[in-house]
C-alpha cells in the first residue's frame, strides 16, 4: 500500500537572503499558502512577535529556530524546512545571506537541486545578490531563480523589472547557470508567489510555486557513467547466507544491470554484476539516488572505498587534485598544510601543495597574490592525496567530484572542495 | 534511445528511504560502537526498518538502546520485544530506577522523568563505549531541531554546542572523534510526520497499537487529554472520562497527551495528519511546553 504523498517527487532548494530582502517572509508565505504551518507554531510566532513589539506577524521567528538567532535577529545557520504541495515534496535549505556565512550557504547548496536568489526591486542587483548566484553556479546548482521582490514598492513596474532582468542575465553569462527564471513577485502582497498576480498583465512567465512545482530536475543527474563507491560489505556468514558476499553502497552515477562486465577500482580487477539487491529483492537495474546491495559474479577482492565502474568508462586514479575550495574556519588555509581527506568512501591525508588563486565571490576577480584562505573564502588548491581519489570533475558529477577537509587535530570539517575538470 | 529519464524516476519515499540507509552504512563502516536508541515509538520503529533493510541479509550489527523510564506504555514494550526478537538483535535497557538506585541520577521530586532520561542515557552510553547513537528526531518536529546536523557531536560531556556545528556538506559525513566523545545520528533528519506515516504503511510494519483509535479513560490536563494512571495522580478538579482517542507520540505516559481520534487504520491516520492544525509535539508533548527553548536546552545537555 502506498499513498500519494509517498509517490510524490522530491525538490531540494536553497535560498539566500537576508530579513531585508523579504526572505523569511517569503519563506514563511510558502508554508502558509501551502498549509505547511501549524496553528501552534504560528501562535508561537504570532505571541513572541508581539512581545518583541512588533506590529507584524514576524515570519522570520519560524525560521530562527536558534536562541542566540532569534536574540540577534538573524539567521545563522542552515536551517531546513519542509513543505509539500499535492505533486512535489520540498526541502527548503534556508541560509543566511551574509558574507560572513558564506560557508553555510555553501552548505545549504551543497544539495540543492535549485537555489533562490532575491532582490529587492527598488535597490536592483547588489553585491550580496551577485555573491549568491556565484556561490550556486560554484556548487553547481543546475536551476537558479531570481525573485525580484518588493514589486508593490515600484507600483509593479515593467521597465524596473526587464533593467533588472537584463542585468542579471548579462551577469549570469560569466557562470554556470544552465536554467534560469526571473519572476516578478511581493512576497508581502503575495502577487505571483503561489497565486498569478492581478498586478503584473505584462508578465506571462510561471508563479514561483508553479515553477517550483514543474521545474525538471530528473535529467539532473548523470545517468550515463557508472559510479558505484562501495560503502559496506555485506556478509551475513550464517548458515543461510553462507556464500552471500554484497557490495552495499549508493548508486553515484549511471545506471547498473545484472550481467554489465564492471571493473573494481582501484585494483583494476574486472568481473560481471551477479545481482542486485534491494533488501531481499533483485531488481533488474539500479541508478542515482539508489541504495542497493551489488554481487558479482566473480571472487575478487573488493573493500570499503573502492568503486565500482565500467571496464570502459571508469575515472582515473588520482593523487594530484586540483580543486576550487572553500574555507571553513578562522585559522587560514596555507601551503604544505596537512588536512585529512574523505571523498566518497574513501578517507586518506592531503597536503596543500599550492594556492594557485583567491576567487573574489563579489566580482568574480582571480586574486593571485594571496597565498592563503581565509574563513568564507573560497580558492583554486592543489593538493597531494596518500589514496588515490576515484574522482570525476565535479561539473560531471557532483558526489565523486566533491569532498570535504578535516582537521585532524580538532577533527572539524574545515573545507569543502569541488574538483575542477 | 530505449529508456528516458522518467524510467529512472525514484518517489520521494524511495529517496528519503535511500538517504537513510546510506546513513546507516557510513556509521556501521566508520564508528567502533554504534547503538540504536529505540523507544519503541514510530520514529525508532522506521529507524529499525531502515537499519533491517541497509545490512539484509545480514542482521544488523549493533544493538539497540532503551532507556526504561518506568513510566512507559505497556503496548509500546509489547512492540519492542517484538521488533528485537524478530531481529535478532541485542537488546540494552538503561533503566531510570537503577540509575537513581546507583546515584547516577538524582530524584528531588520535582525533576521530571523525562529530564532524568537524560544523565541515564549517557551514563548507558558511557558504561558501554557506544561512539555513535542512533536517534529518530527529525527536523520538521521542532525548530532547534530544524537546524541539526544527521551527525550531531556531542563532548565528552554529552552535551551539544549549537552554534559550533561543524558543516555537512553533500553526503559526506564526518565522524571524527576525541577519546570520551561521541556523536547522534539521525538518519531520518529529511522525513516528515506524514512520510513516516506512509512508510509504515507502505511496509506494513508492527507499530504500537496505542497508535490507533482506542477507547480510553483520560482527564484534561493543560489542555491535552492524559491517560488515567495511578503513575500520574489526579489533581483537584481533574475528571476522568471516556473518550476515543489515539496518540500522536509515544513517550512517558504522565506527559504524553493523546487526541480525540477516530482513526483506527494507516491511511486514516494519514487523512487526519494531513488536515491536522497542530504540530505532534506541540498538541501531545507536555516536555515541549515549558519555554519556547524547552528542546534546544534538553539538546544542549544531551536529550535525544
Amino acid at each position: 500500500m502506498s499513498t500519494e504523498t509517498g509517490q510524490m517527487d522530491l525538490l531540494r532548494f536553497a535560498t539566500a537572503g537576508s530579513v531585508d530582502d523579504g526572505k523569511s517572509t517569503l519563506i514563511g508565505r510558502l508554508l502558509y499558502d501551502s498549509k505547511s504551518i501549524f496553528a501552534d507554531q504560528l501562535e508561537a510566532v504570532e505571541k513572541t512577535s508581539e512581545a518583541k513589539g512588533h506590529s507584524y506577524v514576524d515570519l522570520s521567528l519560524l525560521t530562527d529556530g536558534l536562541r542566540s538567532e532569534r536574540e540577534q535577529g538573524i539567521t545563522i545557520d542552515v536551517a531546513y524546512r519542509y513543505f509539500a504541495t499535492p505533486s512535489r515534496k520540498f526541502i527548503i535549505a534556508d541560509t543566511p545571506g551574509h558574507v560572513q556565512y558564506t560557508r553555510n550557504m555553501v552548505t545549504g547548496a551543497s544539495t540543492a537541486d535549485l537555489g533562490l536568489v532575491l532582490v529587492d526591486a527598488r535597490h536592483g542587483l547588489t553585491e550580496q545578490s551577485r555573491r549568491h548566484a556565484v556561490l550556486l553556479s560554484l556548487l553547481r546548482v543546475p536551476h537558479l531563480v531570481l525573485c525580484v521582490n518588493k514589486m508593490d514598492l515600484v507600483d509593479y513596474s515593467q521597465e524596473t523589472y526587464e533593467k533588472i532582468h537584463a542585468e542579471f542575465t548579462q551577469f549570469a553569462t560569466k557562470l554556470n547557470i544552465p536554467d534560469l527564471e526571473v519572476i516578478p513577485i511581493s512576497a508581502l502582497q503575495g502577487d505571483n508567489v503561489v497565486d498569478r498576480s492581478t498586478n503584473m498583465d505584462w508578465y506571462s512567465g510561471p508563479t514561483l510555486m508553479h515553477h517550483l512545482e514543474h521545474v525538471h530536475v530528473a535529467s539532473d543527474r548523470d545517468l550515463v557513467d557508472v559510479r558505484f563507491p562501495v560503502q559496506y560489505v555485506v556478509r551475513p556468514q550464517s548458515d543461510e547466507h553462507h556464500d552471500y558476499r554484497g557490495y552495499a553502497g549508493q548508486v553515484a552515477g549511471g545506471v547498473l544491470k545484472p550481467g554489465d562486465e564492471v571493473v573494481v577500482l582501484p585494483s583494476g580487477m574486472t568481473s560481471k554484476i551477479a545481482g542486485i539487491d534491494l533488501f531481499g529483492t533483485e531488481v533488474p537495474q539500479a541508478f542515482p539516488p539508489m541504495s542497493v546491495t551489488v554481487r558479482l559474479e566473480d571472487d575478487v577482492d573488493v573493500s570499503r572505498g573502492d568503486m565500482i565502474a565500467r571496464v570502459n568508462n571508469a575515472p582515473t586514479p588520482s593523487q594530484d587534485i586540483d580543486a576550487m575550495v572553500c574555507w571553513m574556519t578562522t585559522t587560514p588555509l596555507k601551503p604544505r598544510q596537512k588536512l585529512a581527506i574523505k571523498h566518497t568512501t574513501r578517507t586518506g591525508r592531503a597536503l596543500v601543495k599550492d594556492i594557485q588563486y583567491r576567487l573574489d565571490v563579489n566580482t568574480l576577480h582571480r586574486d593571485q597574490d594571496t597565498k592563503e584562505l581565509g574563513v568564507n573564502e573560497i580558492g583554486r588548491v592543489q593538493l597531494r592525496t596518500t589514496v588515490p581519489l576515484l574522482c570525476d570533475p565535479y561539473a560531471k558529477n557532483r558526489t565523486t567530484g566533491s569532498f570535504i577537509l578535516i582537521d585532524e587535530a580538532t577533527g572539524v570539517t574545515v573545507g569543502a572542495g569541488m574538483i575542477n575538470g | 534511445m530505449t529508456q528516458t529519464h522518467s524510467d529512472y524516476r525514484l518517489s520521494q519515499l524511495d529517496q528519503l528511504e535511500a538517504e537513510s540507509i546510506h546513513i546507516f552504512r557510513e556509521v556501521a563502516a566508520e564508528f567502533e560502537k554504534p547503538v540504536l536508541m529505540f523507544s519503541g515509538g514510530k520514529d525508532s520503529i522506521v529507524m529499525l526498518r531502515l537499519a533491517e533493510k541497509a545490512f539484509f541479509p545480514a542482521k544488523i550489527p549493533f544493538p539497540v538502546l532503551q532507556v526504561d523510564t518506568g513510566l512507559d506504555f505497556d503496548e509500546v514494550l509489547t512492540t519492542r520485544d517484538n521488533w528485537v526478537n524478530r531481529l535478532g538483535v541485542k537488546l540494552v535497557v538503561a533503566s531510570i530506577d537503577d540509575a537513581i538506585a546507583n546515584g547516577v541520577v538524582v530524584d528531588d521530586g520535582k525533576t521530571s522523568r523525562n529530564r532524568l532520561q537524560i544523565g541515564t542515557l549517557l551514563n548507558a552510553i558511557e558504561e558501554n563505549g557506544f561512539t555513535a547513537a542512533f536517534g529518530g528526531g527529525r527536523r520538521d518536529e521542532e525548530k532547534a531541531r530544524a537546524k541539526e546536523r544527521v551527525y550531531s557531536h556531542r563532548d565528552e560531556f554529552g552535551q551539544w554546542d549549537p552554534k559550533n556545528q561543524r558543516p555537512e556538506l553533500w553526503s559526506l559525513y564526518n565522524g571524527r572523534l576525541h577519546e570520551g566523545e561521541h556523536m547522534r545520528i539521525f538518519p531520518i533528519s529529511n522525513w516528515t510526520e506524514l512520510d513516516v506515516w506512509d512508510y509504515i504503511g507502505r511496509e506494513g510494519i508492527e507499530i504500537p497499537d496505542i497508535y490507533f483509535s482506542h477507547q480510553r479513560r483520560v482527564f484534561v490536563r493543560d489542555g491535552m487529554l492524559m491517560s488515567e494512571t495511578p503513575l500520574n495522580p489526579l489533581r483537584e478538579g481533574e475528571v476522568v472520562e471516556e473518550r476515543t482517542v489515539r496518540f500522536r507520540t509515544c513517550g512517558d505516559i504522565t506527559l504524553t497527551g493523546c487526541v480525540e481520534s477516530t482513526a483506527s487504520t494507516i491511511p486514516e491516520i494519514i487523512d487526519e495528519i494531513s488536515v491536522a492544525r497542530l504540530t505532534e509535539r506541540g498538541a501531545t508533548r507536555g516536555d515541549d511546553r515549558f519555554s519556547e527553548a524547552a528542546m534546544e536546552d534538553r539538546k544542549k545537555e544531551g536529550y535525544f
